[in-house]
């Protein structure tokens, strides 16, 4: 007997919607078996995760203020992806997007709130986007390995950023905590509907929309898609992929760097060791789950960020150590892109003899 | 084991019927093997030959039907089970391991072998086999050192090494030269006299009419005819395998020649790898004329196709076409003159195979206009244009959104010609059009090309099969390490042994010395 994997030739539409359903009830029921074993009732739990992601609208703004980030970089890294590039390094080139935008406030204060945030927005995608750039270049001139390149580059962007907050730039006030100073009001971006929700919202949206456009209508999407599909057909149609690995991995680190200085902007006001919670490496799943469509992303993104914020109500309800947490969060997720095998394979039970085949 | 018994086949398969999912692959199929025989098994792609081949090598289980081995029914729950009743097949891609010697390629999965490898042992019976049937190879050889014939030779060693009585060989000429294929009938001739039996599944009918004892056709999964191969006929299978009458010779339209439209002057590029490919050629396309160029694989004619399209940089020598210089042009400059270039690998080189239909259609023109429309491209033209290429080219595909990986084989090539022909190219550079496509494609394709031919465009057709390049080419020029050994001006005329020596290296001069001296231009090639 033997457990044969094939490729689906087609996977209809209603595959994703049963799929996803599935799987995230199994992952409900694995994630339930769990708490029990911790103690907890698992109804209760799940209650609570529902109620304090999705309860008010202040939860609802809550759950919208952990997406807002999420979504962005997932923008990031799926324009990468479309392209099969695989830039690991949205954190990195967050980071260094939010960095820079500090030392614009830092340095060149301004009186003007619109100039300032221009200004603070251009250094962080010009940062961000030479971030990523150099693994492009690295890419596209010695065939570098972009995982690799990406993924050192991010230790090195977290540690400059600790060294600023922890040495020349941390706030005398603050106690020892790593952080700057506040930034003045001109640089913070402006909150709306008295939520946590920040400005970045509308860029957000605008950005999703143009993305989406550019990929499925443009020559240049045209082109990004082509490479991603086949290298090798891509020259054939005389494109430059040098070229374009370059600056696909430079604009993908521009939107993540200001994914970074919204967040520093827009939320916490200054900046801070350990800003982003690993947005730059849940946003990878993020735009995996949403199978690299852009306004899609939204959704998932929203969608992860109820899982986080449910996650901080189990913690402060329950009790439950973060680490309880982060395993109930990460078998969701296993169950969840674990369900995409099957929307892109069939598996057949194989008893080596006729009848017995089975399609699941 | 084997008495001669004529009346009792080394194999026999009785009613074999196999679904999958509801499609029924094989339908009472019979078929057998006897002692001394090569049978050869035909039928168009998806006829169920290769399923016929997986159930009697153990890969399937039938859903009815028995197979009996010297008159004995038998159950196979695997290849092994195959191998141990003494029938082992030769897939296309061999099933060998790359990094380990052929003496350690015999002994995989053998059941009995000691844990400290006796080799010399077993290197002294790979000699031996070797002599017996005229398979040399070094047995200490790495197999991904060897060329892709003497992969072959070591694949049907090691089936004979297992003992195998009856050997499956699958499309076993389709990745040889013509070199090769003659030496591999050497060897099956050598096996049917020791009395083995092969089963010779191919789709060169002359190969076939050749080669083999018998034949069986397959047609929609059912038996839909057998023969003697001396007692039928080239165009009687083909008529088998198809249901209708297919003539099998193609006209070509005598035409005069006209203008020379592409010139290459000493051309010269290098391989991947940086070593010498294209050594200094130097010809000339003219209208309503083909130029074939025979050679044997890997004598520089991807590197010289590429060079010719602007996809490889060259390294020294210049092209033309009409008044314009296009030495090292980007591959769009050559599209938006008229040249199309029709890539040996369809799937790898020549579609994007995850994307749909309308997406592949576009590939080589989505820069201008009308597909693109400033920075956007229009769809609603570019699955328009699909339509048109699925019609005009008889591409049988659902719509213009099917994924080109779900096309078949001969589909795809019929897309991808229609994609590069349907706007009445000037120039077209093609190379293997008909490589493993099944009767009815590869005459669709040759005829494509001819009509190309008639309404005017320049064509360089780059083949292994020399049939295809003796039936198609007004002139044919023999590639030989980057180099033209010469071009013959009525390749008809020429018997095809002087072909063969001129692939192998011979200087046309030498090769044609006692030939009209009229034919061939080697000035031409000599540079």
């Amino acid at each position: 007997m033997k457990l044969r994997a094939e490729k689906r030739i087609d996977s209809p539409a209603w595959m994703t919607v049963v799929v996803t359903l599935a799987s995230v009830c199994l992952a409900f029921v694995a994630g339930g078996v769990f708490l029990y074993l911790q103690g907890v009732s698992p109804l209760t739990a799940y209650r609570m995760i529902l109620r304090s992601a999705f309860g008010s609208v202040y939860d609802l703004s809550e759950t919208a203020v952990r997406a807002l980030p999420l979504a962005t970089v997932s923008l990031a890294v799926m324009l990468c992806f479309t392209m099969l590039i695989w830039n690991i390094g949205a954190e990195g080139q967050a980071f260094i997007g939010a960095l820079t935008a500090a030392a614009v406030v830092r340095y060149f204060p301004m009186e003007d709130r619109l100039a300032m945030l221009s200004l603070m927005a251009l250094a962080a995608a010009v940062a961000g986007g030479f971030w990523a750039g150099v693994a492009g270049v690295l890419k596209a001139k010695w065939n570098v390995s972009e995982i690799i390149s990406t993924l050192m580059l991010n230790y090195i962007a977290i540690r400059l950023l600790e060294h600023f907050v922890y040495g020349p730039w941390r706030d005398p006030s603050s106690l020892g905590f790593p952080m700057t100073r506040p930034f003045i009001p001109q640089a913070r971006l402006p909150q709306l509907w008295g939520t946590r929700i920040h400005m970045g919202l509308y860029g957000l949206l605008i950005l999703s929309a143009f993305m989406w456009l550019a990929l499925k209508k443009t020559r240049w999407g045209y082109e990004i898609r082509i490479m991603g599909s086949n290298a090798r057909a891509a020259h054939y149609a005389g494109m430059n992929y040098a070229r374009s690995v370059v600056l696909v991995m430079f604009l993908s680190g521009a939107i993540a760097g200001i994914a970074g200085m919204c967040e520093v902007s827009g939320l916490q006001g200054r900046l801070q060791a350990g800003f982003s919670a690993q947005y730059g490496y849940t946003a990878i799943i993020v735009a995996w789950l949403s199978h690299l469509n852009p306004p899609l992303s939204l959704l998932v993104a929203f969608l992860i960020g109820a899982l986080l914020v449910g996650g901080e109500a189990l913690q402060i309800g329950m009790g439950l150590p973060l680490a309880s947490v982060q395993i109930l969060q990460g078998l969701i997720l296993f169950f969840v892109l674990g369900g995409e095998f099957f929307y892109n394979y069939r598996v057949r039970l194989d008893f080596g003899r006729p009848g017995f085949g089975g399609e699941r | 084991m084997d008495e001669g018994k004529k009346s009792t086949p080394l194999v026999e398969m009785r009613g074999i019927t196999k679904r999958f999912s509801g499609v029924t692959a094989n339908s009472d199929v019979n078929f057998s093997v006897e002692a001394g025989e090569v049978h050869a098994l035909l039928g168009e792609h998806g006829a169920g030959k290769s399923t016929l081949m997986n159930v009697l090598y153990g890969l399937y289980a039938p859903d009815g039907g028995r197979i009996f081995v010297a008159g004995r029914p038998v159950t196979f729950r695997s290849p092994r089970d195959a191998i141990a009743a003494g029938i082992g097949m030769v897939h296309q891609n061999f099933m060998l391991v790359q990094t380990l010697t052929v003496w350690e390629n015999m002994i995989l999965g053998l059941k009995g072998t000691p844990f400290v490898l006796p080799g010399k042992k077993i290197q002294n019976r790979i000699a031996g086999i070797s002599e017996q049937y005229g398979l040399e190879i070094d047995p200490r050889a790495a197999v991904w050192q060897l060329s892709t014939g003497e992969r072959q030779r070591v694949a049907i060693l090691q089936m004979l090494y297992r003992n195998a009585r009856v050997l499956i060989l699958d499309e076993p000429t389709a990745v040889l030269t013509h070199q090769e294929a003659g030496r591999l009938f050497r060897t099956i001739r050598r096996m049917t006299e020791e009395g083995h039996g092969v089963v010779f599944i191919s789709h060169k009918m002359n190969e076939v009419m050749n080669e083999t004892r018998r034949v069986t056709v397959l047609r929609g999964g059912k038996n839909a005819g057998a023969a003697m191969t001396a007692e039928t006929t080239g165009e009687a299978l083909a008529e088998m395998m198809m249901g209708r009458k297919v003539p099998l010779d193609l006209y070509r339209k005598p035409m005069r020649a006209g203008p020379a439209v592409f010139e290459a002057d000493d051309l010269r590029a290098l391989n991947d790898r940086g070593l010498d490919a294209v050594g200094g050629l130097s010809f000339h396309l003219r209208q309503n004329e083909i130029l074939g160029v025979a050679g044997i694989a890997g004598n520089g004619q991807r590197e010289l196709c590429e060079a010719l399209v602007g996809l490889r940089a060259l390294t020294g020598g210049t092209v033309r076409m009409g008044g314009a210089n296009l030495t090292n042009a980007s591959p769009r400059r050559f599209v938006d003159r008229g040249v199309r270039y029709i890539p040996g690998d369809r799937r790898g080189v020549g579609m994007a195979p995850g994307m749909d239909i309308s997406s592949n259609a576009i590939l080589r023109r989505y820069w201008s206009k009308p597909v693109a429309s400033g920075a956007f491209i229009d769809w609603k033209r570019s699955e328009k244009l699909s339509r048109q290429i699925i019609r005009d080219f008889n591409v049988s595909a659902p719509s213009p959104r099917t994924p080109v990986r779900n096309l078949s084989g001969g589909n795809l090539q019929k897309f991808l010609m229609g994609r590069e022909l349907s706007d009445s190219p000037k120039v077209v550079i093609v190379m293997h059009p008909t490589w493993g496509l099944d009767v009815a494609a590869t005459r669709y394709v040759r005829e494509q090309l001819l009509a190309q031919r008639e309404a005017g465009a320049a064509i360089l057709l780059i083949s292994e099969d020399l049939d295809e390049l003796l039936a198609l080419s007004d002139r044919l020029a023999v590639l030989y390490r980057g180099r033209f050994m010469g071009i013959l001006a009525e390749p008809e005329g020429v018997p095809p042994e002087k072909i063969g020596l001129m692939m192998a290296g011979t200087w046309i001069s030498e090769a044609l010395k006692d030939s009209a001296p009229e034919n061939g231009s080697a000035k031409e090639a000599a540079s």
